[in-house]
């Protein structure tokens, strides 16, 4: 049993996922980094946290394991006694033209982005409900929002992630929990950083602030759903995207 | 049986455990929405010690249901 609160970030050794469990852990909430291939680096994150002052574990499991979720999430309930807040960030892309998109690329992008966000709010709505109170924070994308060529797999399962939000945010909201979700723009990770030159000029033109974003700009803002101030929200995409999506 | 199932309802919906009779309908009769239903079993399974599959909720409606249910799963009374 802690008495901090319990946070679970998953696909969080790296990227996105990886600054916002650091911003979590640094505002005083227990953070699950979880994985799936990369242990070393999930540790790295666990090590950092606590380097820091902060309190973490790294657990596995793939997400899109309706199984092994239902493990993962009531193993950690019954060894830290509760949870408090849940931000799904594990995502994968697959990319290409809808031409020459395979099916299984196409499955594959769905069932970690789509499909793992409802698997670990599916098992973790109970202790949500227990609890009377709960955050939960899926990270969609300004793909989801506008589109993008090349990428139908990983934007259809970014909308999806927002019907899947603001639907849960309906039915939780009686209980007093919140559902959000956040839209990143083009961010420095490595799913950036593997694009070509001339890919990211192109895509910087399309950014009003002229740059591409940082991890720690979408964590700040995952970490304000999930405190106490933003209580009185839920059901909401926000997008931080340096005005990418301004209008939409 | 009745007693506890009684006291769990009624606390969980905030009324008395008088209105709750075994013939009692959760949404017709004792105005408990969906999610009343979910946190109600979960109190259940609880104080007696089973698991109630999600699943299985769509056998539930009043609380004769319950008893009946929680006799097929062995608990005694």
């Amino acid at each position: 049993m802690l008495d901090k609160k319990v946070a679970l970030v998953t696909g969080a050794s790296r990227g996105i996922g990886a600054s916002v469990a650091k911003k979590l852990a640094n505002n005083g909430n227990f953070v699950i980094v979880n994985y799936n291939g990369s242990k070393e680096r999930a540790e790295r994150v666990v090590d950092e946290i606590k380097a820091a002052g902060g309190g973490a574990a790294a657990v596995q499991c793939d997400v899109s394991d309706f199984e092994a979720c239902g493990a993962f999430i009531t193993e950690l309930i019954k060894t830290y006694g509760r949870l408090d807040i849940l931000v799904n960030n594990a995502g994968i892309t697959k990319d290409g033209l809808l031409m020459k998109m395979s099916e299984s690329d196409f499955d594959a992008v769905i069932n970690t982005n789509l499909k793992g966000a409802f698997n670990t709010i599916r098992h973790a709505s109970r202790q949500f409900l227990k609890q009377r109170s709960g955050r939960i924070i899926n990270i969609s994308s300004v793909s989801g929002l506008l589109g993008n060529a090349g990428q139908a797999n990983y934007a259809a399962s970014k909308a999806g992630v927002i019907g899947l939000t603001r639907s849960v945010a309906r039915e939780l909201a009686s209980r007093q929990i919140t559902v959000n979700a956040v839209a990143p723009g083009f961010v420095g990770t490595e799913m950036i950083e593997a694009m070509t030159d001339s890919a990211k000029e192109s895509m910087t033109g399309m950014i009003p602030f002229g740059r591409i974003g940082e991890p720690e700009e979408i964590a700040e803002t995952v970490a304000f759903l999930a405190s106490d101030g933003a209580r009185y929200i839920t059901g909401q995409v926000i997008a931080v995207d340096g005005g990418m999506s301004i209008g939409c | 049986m009745l007693e506890k199932l009684q006291e769990i309802i009624a606390e969980q919906l905030g009324i008395e455990a008088a209105e709750v009779k075994a013939e009692s309908n959760f949404k017709d009769d004792l105005n408990a929405d969906s999610l009343d239903l979910f946190e109600m079993i979960m109190a259940m399974e609880e104080e007696f010690g089973v698991e109630i599959p999600s699943d299985d909720l769509d056998q539930i409606a009043t609380v004769q249901d319950v008893m009946d249910y929680l006799k097929n799963k062995g608990v005694e009374e």
